[in-house]
């Protein structure tokens, strides 16, 4: 009796990378979530005003 | 990237459409700088300054190109200009490295937050951001090589020494246990990640 593998992996070495896969994604799931965090976080009012007080400056002419 | 010195530098209308998009990206920026740089305040120092660059620049910036990735590069330009680099780069043991990925209990197990924090930090600069690139900040490959100017090929190979490093920093607990036996294992990890990254 063979056993069909329906996802053929070219490294046949054990049902670990499937494991290994999973664990992969739960990473990659976190890995955004972490990110997300921050980009979520609201922009503190110091980046605004360094902004605008660049803004009022007009380019010099170098 | 040198053809923008004939633009008019005084456009009113565009510059308020650069500063709006601009205004958009900080939180991203924010979010890069803080896994460049770990310590928030620093992170927030360095976004502030790759803003103030990028606003600067603004003349050079092609309106309808990608606009994240111009100042992604600007952002990581400055954190290596002025060498803002706080990791630790520790010695080889490639033997350690390798006994440190261990089958887990359940894969599907989530990972901590801080954990994956702490894990990432202690990933080579160069595998840490360009995992950021593509598996957070959602660039493609190619965006991320342009960033990061290196061939597409080497982020490939980057996010890929990242990701096992990281399940092998993870999974090891490397990243929790205190002083003498985290670091025996942490720099198991850092030196097959080193060693890996050194090879041809």
């Amino acid at each position: 009796m063979i056993e069909q593998q329906p996802m053929k992996r070219s490294r046949t070495k054990s049902p670990s990378l499937d494991e290994a896969r999973l664990r992969q994604q739960a990473i990659g799931v976190r890995l955004r979530q972490m990110f997300d965090e921050v980009v979520n976080e609201p922009v503190p009012d110091e980046f605004l005003q360094i902004l605008r007080k660049a803004d009022e400056k007009r380019p010099g002419e170098n | 990237m040198g053809s923008a010195r004939s633009r008019l530098e005084d456009d009113p209308v565009r510059d308020e459409a650069f500063r709006r998009e601009l205004v958009g990206l900080i939180p991203h920026l924010r979010a890069f700088a803080r896994t460049l740089c770990g310590d928030p305040t620093a992170a927030d120092d360095l976004a502030q300054d790759a803003m103030l660059k990028a606003w600067d620049a603004r003349a050079s910036f092609e309106m309808g190109t990608n606009m994240k990735a111009w100042t992604f590069m600007i952002l990581r330009n400055q954190f290596y200009s002025e060498k803002r680099r706080s990791w630790r780069q520790t010695q080889l043991d490639q033997e350690a490295a390798e006994r440190t990925l261990v089958a887990v209990d359940d894969p599907e197990a989530p990972v901590a937050l801080d954990e994956l924090r702490q894990g990432l930090a202690m990933l080579p600069i160069e595998q840490r951001e360009a995992l950021v690139l593509v598996g957070a900040g959602g660039f493609a490959y190619e965006e991320a090589a342009a960033i990061c100017e290196c061939a597409v090929g080497t982020v490939k190979s980057r996010v890929s020494r990242a990701r096992r490093a990281l399940q092998g920093i993870l999974e090891s607990g490397a990243y929790t246990r205190d002083g003498s036996a985290a670091g025996e294992a942490m720099s198991s990890i850092l030196a097959h990640a080193e060693r890996l990254s050194q090879a041809k």
